[in-house]
């Protein structure tokens, strides 16, 4: 019986298309697993680090519910006593023991991580409140069309080099496509429209000024976003994401080229120019993410709430996610294409795969988290900085200086790979 | 009319690009945030913080020995050093009361009391929780010097009906203060 089912998942992996299909599924439910867990990770980051830089612990006092049961008990201080006594079981039985060894008879501190989860759950059990002014259908797709198009962008950031099974080698990236960035500046371009559509079909004034804003804003960056990474793209050659990082892992990151080929002159002499497509591609990624200090779109200062003005519950919380959502692929980007994506660095990659291709995935995998956290960190560390822009001042910023920057930066590119060799 | 030419600040290129003023900033709230986990935030013996950043971490730790004299809590009866109720029920507590929180239902003096020349004494005085707004009126109003804000801000409640303050709640909390209000004292 075993052997029969041994067999037939052999036979099945053996053909090529399953093994595609299969291995594609289970990279993809891992991605999707990661950015939602970043997306509540990222909100609890958002959270601490506002609070500390504001000299604030932040929450710090959501922990495993274990305490919720002091309620029902005496007021000793012994959690798991009124736990056990709650649900009836005796204090000496095997559970009771084995909770104490686990050291779960006492409060579990997880540093506020369960906040996030918390929040979403209150968000769930709130009242939805839906004017009846409203556009219904448009008002119901919008913050369907924001918290999408993030997660389908994901599908082309690679997360590891690949490894080989007895089956043939898997690709760790969902998506392994010859339009990596064109991908995601297309498909995260998308979900402004969820901001305009939810602004428009709110039929008030302060969410219509956001969608507006969110609109030309997008338009305005895009452009600058686009055009600054073409430097990148000359100097590797390729559109494939996956590429662009093995390129990396093996002649050093774009911001950081210490080993392989990135000891010569001219990836030095590139430094200039990439330093600059790094500061333009940033901002464009702050501005794309809507994300302070390019927030116009939902300025609470001057337009209430901006776009979600009119949301209330599960609909509010998922623009609420799709935000962060947005902020955690614009920075797997900035990872992927200028601090080396999944790549150790200095050599240890190549090392590792010789080793064990399997052991070097998972290292690889965990590094591409490191970085990503590091990265979020950096855009939340921005936000409790620098304070807004002003409306004109955004414009005049994108229009006026990046593309201009960015274009200049094309020319300057060519020169150094032209004449520095 | 004359006017006054405000001086602008001049900006050197340096500023003008922005990048240098912007990694200042950010090396400011790094100082910060790296104080503040290591627990070393100036000023916070000042604000009795523990822990991480400045805060107090408040149910466990509290400052009520540090409050100010004229900190205004939930308001209360009081009686004078000589037991005598000091309400008289003029109501005008009432009438002040911007959010219509109390309310006054007037009576007679008990004979026993001790003070017949005051005739009035409240029946029944109610001051509804979650209508007060801590302003004080009624204590700067009261000419009998009878109801005082005390320091009490901790006012929670499992339902609206606790939240109403009868009187004998409300003379529980206040006690007696000292200084006498001779008025009504028949032998002066």
């Amino acid at each position: 019986m075993m052997d029969a089912i041994l067999n037939w998942c052999d036979n099945l992996l053996e053909n090529d298309i399953w093994f595609y299909l299969i291995t594609t599924v289970i990279k993809l439910v891992l991605m999707f697993a990661v950015i939602l867990a970043f997306v509540v990770l990222s909100v609890w980051i958002e959270r601490r680090v506002a609070g500390w830089i504001q000299d604030r612990p932040g929450p710090n006092r959501a922990g495993i519910p274990l305490t919720l049961f002091k309620r029902y008990g005496s007021k000793e201080k012994q959690p798991l006593k009124n736990l056990l006594h709650y649900f009836g079981i005796p204090e000496t039985c095997w559970i009771a023991r084995l909770c104490t060894w686990l050291k779960l008879d006492r409060d579990i501190p997880t540093f506020g991580l369960m906040q996030p989860c918390l929040d979403g759950g209150k968000l769930f059990l709130k009242q939805e409140n839906t004017p009846s002014y409203v556009r219904k259908l448009y008002f119901t797709i919008a913050p369907m069309l924001v918290l999408g198009p993030p997660m389908v962008a994901a599908a082309v950031v690679p997360f590891a080099s690949s490894a080989s099974t007895c089956w043939g080698d898997i690709n760790m990236v969902v998506a392994n496509i010859g339009i990596g960035p064109l991908w995601i500046f297309a498909i995260s371009g998308l979900s402004v429209y969820g901001l305009t559509m939810a602004g428009w079909s709110s039929n008030s004034k302060f969410p219509f000024l956001g969608g507006l804003r969110a609109t030309a804003q997008l338009i305005s960056y895009e452009v600058a976003m686009g055009l600054s990474i073409i430097p990148l793209l000359m100097m590797f050659g390729t559109l494939n994401l996956q590429d662009i990082v093995s390129n990396q892992a093996a002649n050093g990151w774009t911001l950081l080229p210490l080993w392989g080929e990135g000891l010569s002159l001219q990836r030095w002499a590139m430094m200039v120019p990439m330093a600059l497509s790094f500061i333009i591609f940033v901002t464009c990624v702050f501005a794309e993410a809507n994300r302070t200090p390019f927030d116009m779109a939902e300025c609470e200062t001057d337009l209430v709430g901006g776009y979600h003005t009119e949301y209330s519950s599960m609909k509010f919380a998922s623009f609420f996610m799709g935000e962060y959502a947005a902020m955690v692929i614009g920075s797997a980007l900035v990872v992927t294409l200028f601090l080396g994506g999944w790549s150790i660095g200095f050599g240890i990659d190549e090392a590792l795969a010789a080793w064990c291709d399997w052991v070097a995935v998972i290292c690889q995998f965990l590094m591409f988290l490191i970085k990503l956290v590091a990265f979020i960190f950096f855009f939340v560390w921005v936000r409790w900085t620098l304070p807004r822009f002003r409306w004109d001042q955004v414009m005049k910023l994108g229009w006026l200086v990046f593309l201009e920057l960015a274009v200049a930066n094309i020319f300057l590119t060519a020169a150094v790979l032209y004449f520095i060799k | 009319m004359s006017y006054i030419k405000i001086k602008r600040p001049k900006f050197s290129i340096l500023d003008k690009v922005y990048v240098v003023e912007l990694v200042k900033g950010l090396c400011i709230t790094l100082k910060h945030l790296v104080l503040s986990l290591l627990g070393k935030t100036p000023a916070k013996k000042e604000f009795n913080g523990k822990g991480v950043g400045a805060c107090m971490p408040f149910p466990e730790q509290r400052w009520d020995d540090r409050m100010p004299e004229y900190y205004r809590g939930a308001p209360t009866l009081v009686r004078g050093e000589d037991g005598r109720e000091r309400c008289v029920s003029c109501q005008l507590c009432e009438f002040i009361c911007p959010a219509r929180a109390i309310t006054v239902t007037p009576g007679e003096v008990s004979p026993e009391s001790g003070c017949q020349k005051q005739e009035k004494a409240p029946r029944e005085f109610e001051i509804d929780m979650l209508r007060c707004i801590y302003c004080g009126m009624c204590q700067e109003v009261c000419p009998e010097q009878a109801i005082f804000l005390s320091k009490e801000y901790l006012i929670t409640m499992t339902d609206r009906k606790n939240a109403v303050r009868n009187k004998e709640t409300l003379y529980r909390l206040g006690g007696t203060r000292k200084g006498l209000v001779n008025k009504w004292n028949q032998y002066k």
